[in-house]
């Protein structure tokens, strides 16, 4: 059914749809209207679910970590600070194997301490083990959690899941959604039925000490599903089309086919960026946009295969990695080494820390960067004259 | 083995140490609350000597997550139990005792937000605190529960030191001031009235504390054959007392005909720097006065 939600609500409605056992969080801004929502459907009697209030993220991923080990469905959200204090739960989960879904109302990271949003928070954790998932919009970010949870679920998997949805401008946008039917979700997600849990009748012992005998293995199985996850992937977006008519892909690819120049974004920039490659389109420009929406596991062939024909590409960082290139692009550039077809060009932008706007002209800028030599890391809608200020 | 071998839910074979107390504390603790409980464990010795893969000494579901979450993963386990008894038919899931435990470090240091956490909510689960006194698991350091003047790794003795300068951090009354159902100590010295206990604890519907002295030969520098004798010492000489209370009231003491304290700090290592110290002895003494004042610790006869 369409209506008109914040992205907040839109979320906490289809998590209330997926019918989780347990929730916990903690307060923290932008994340809070989900878990409010869904306090509120408990309160009304609409959801039947634990919600404990902790007071912490650690103890909220903790407490969805314990439930989850009981073999119940879980959720939890957060937001770059209360994700930072989740990370020591996150990589213990991922380890442990236990298919927690969260979101991440992703928010840029203190000092100096913001509100706003970049990826920061949620690029920081891409070692964690957490399959990680970005939405352009508020119908993909109430998507995503269902795809989250299937695959967080599946036997051959057994992983954490996060949602990555950027703060204020999908928690608090408001936008038409096609929200998904009780039904449908049931027919795609169906009860959890654990492969191990805590269970009196069967005892087991989770968490074990791995000497160097043992651990580099559990490692190892890890790196080996996320191949898994890629070859699984395609055969879940073929399910999901069928039962929700939207279709979806590790990476979008938006008018690419004849592209000479291509910018790499992921999450709410995407829609700005598309804006500006139609702008351009129809004055003859032949630019394009690739989508990243499947982070990790991180989708190289489909990455390769869609830009490797094009000459100029730029890669949008909303986040960095101090002291070296930023996170999205090492990871692309990466990927095209030793390989015989690639782009001319592929810069590095830093764009939309912190909550500075990425607007369409900062879009056609990049585009005409583009014209220049090969940048890594270039900041883009820097103000010179903040930068002679003595702090 | 002869017939008389009793079958215990925590096994041996496990690589504690000789005459460790917190493994005797474990197993004790465990074989009172029996099959029908689910243990959530902080990171640290007990954590390490018993489940090292691919082997458990646990006959329960067990799960150990980080150093200071026990707390909080028992209260996932706990509401995930209210809710699957509540969504299904299944047989009476929240009558499971749910039991968070931890070393005095992972309770009264890194531990304790996540624990009051738990307690203020309300949850019907027993935290359990074996207190050795010191970090023992990396290496012997002072905690928040490391007695006046014992010299570990980090408050060592020397010329311009006593040890610790600090008294233990008083969690029973941290415990009681939440409002908690039950809050006891006991001790691996007197095996009946820890076992009593932890029946007592568990069962009363809520949150419930119980702080257990066990000795550990390896961090205090005593030989291993006297783990037991120290842990009555300590009671007996006033410095460790067994309490009781329900909903905050004292409900019981372990009485005790007081002994000087110079019997319990004299086989320890870690006191050993003022055993011939008549001021610092003196100091200990009082703590120990001052408890078997404060709880009444004296028989009648005594």
């Amino acid at each position: 059914m369409r209506e008109f939600l914040e992205g907040s609500q839109a979320i906490a409605k289809v998590v209330s749809l997926c019918k989780p056992g347990v929730i916990s969080a903690y307060p923290i801004t932008p994340q809070t209207h989900i878990v409010e929502g869904l306090a509120q459907l408990i309160a009304d009697g609409k959801l039947n679910s634990q919600f404990i209030n902790v007071e912490s993220e650690h103890s909220a991923a903790s407490v969805v970590l314990g439930a989850s080990a009981c073999g119940v469905r879980v959720f939890t959200a957060t937001s770059s600070q209360g994700l930072f204090l989740m990370a020591e739960v996150l990589f213990n989960i991922a380890g442990m194997r236990l298919p927690v879904v969260l979101t991440c109302a992703n928010r840029a990271m203190s000092a100096p301490i913001s509100i706003w949003n970049d990826h920061q928070d949620s690029i920081s954790l891409r070692d964690s083990g957490l399959i990680q998932l970005y939405a352009e919009n508020i119908q993909e970010a109430v998507d995503w959690h269902l795809l989250a949870y299937r695959l967080a679920e599946s036997r051959n998997i057994m992983l954490p899941a996060m949602v990555c949805i950027d703060g204020y401008i999908l928690t608090h946008g408001v936008e038409p959604v096609d929200m998904p039917e009780e039904g449908e979700i049931d027919r795609f997600l169906p009860e959890y039925q654990p492969p191990y849990k805590l269970d009196v009748d069967n005892p087991i012992t989770l968490g074990c000490l791995a000497d160097p005998e043992y651990y580099m293995e559990t490692r190892f199985a890890i790196q080996e599903t996320y191949k898994d996850i890629l070859a699984s992937m395609p055969q879940l977006f073929k399910e999901f089309g069928s039962i929700f008519g939207r279709s979806y892909n590790f990476v979008e690819r938006y008018r690419l086919d004849d592209a000479e120049k291509a910018i790499v974004a992921m999450g709410s920039v995407c829609g700005t960026i598309k804006d500006v490659v139609d702008e351009l389109r129809k004055k003859g420009k032949k630019v394009g946009l690739l989508k990243i929406s499947v982070f990790r596991p991180f989708p190289y062939q489909e990455i390769y295969a869609s830009l490797r024909s094009i000459p100029k590409v730029a890669v949008v960082d909303r986040a960095l990695s101090l002291g070296s290139f930023a996170p999205l692009v090492s990871e692309i550039k990466a990927l095209f080494f030793g390989k015989k077809k690639t782009p001319k060009i592929v810069s590095g932008f830093v764009a939309g820390l912190g909550g500075r706007d990425i607007t369409k002209d900062s879009v056609k800028q990049i585009f005409r960067q583009l014209n220049q030599r090969e940048v890594s890391g270039k900041f883009v809608d820097l103000k010179p004259e903040l930068l002679q200020d003595k702090i | 083995m002869s017939g008389s071998q009793i079958k215990s839910l925590f096994a041996s074979g496990h690589t504690a140490c000789a005459g460790c107390g917190q493994s005797l504390a474990a197993r004790l603790v465990i074989d009172a609350a029996g099959p029908n409980t689910i243990v959530a464990n902080n990171t640290g010795c007990l954590e390490v000597f018993s489940t090292k893969y691919p082997e458990s000494a646990w006959g329960i579901p067990w799960i150990h997550s980080l150093f200071e979450n026990a707390a909080a993963v028992a209260s996932g386990i706990e509401a995930a139990l209210r809710f699957l008894e509540e969504s299904s038919s299944k047989k009476r899931l929240r009558d499971i005792t749910v039991i968070a435990q931890a070393g005095d470090g992972g309770t009264a240091d890194i531990g304790l937000q996540a624990l009051s956490g738990m307690w203020e909510r309300g949850q019907n689960i027993l935290s359990i605190c074996y207190d050795n006194e010191a970090y023992e698991n990396t290496g012997i350091q002072r905690s928040g529960l490391t007695p006046y003047d014992a010299s570990t790794t980090t408050s060592p003795a020397g010329s311009r030191s006593f040890g610790n300068p600090r008294i233990k951090k008083p969690l029973p009354e941290i415990a009681n001031a939440h409002g908690i159902i039950y809050v006891a100590t006991a001790t691996v010295g007197f095996p009946q009235d820890l076992q009593r206990k932890v029946k007592k604890a568990i069962s009363l519907k809520g949150p419930k504390y119980l702080q257990i002295h066990v000795p550990c030969p390896l961090g205090w520098g005593y030989a291993s054959s006297l783990t037991y004798q120290i842990a009555r010492l300590a009671v007996q000489t006033g410095l460790y007392p067994l309490v009781e209370y329900e909903n905050g009231v004292l409900k019981g003491v372990f009485k005790i005909s007081p002994k000087p304290v110079e019997e319990y700090l004299k086989p320890q290592r870690r006191f050993k720097h003022i055993i011939n110290n008549p001021e610092e002895l003196s100091k200990i003494q009082e703590i120990a006065n001052d408890n078997i004042k404060k709880y009444n610790l004296v028989t009648a006869a005594g």
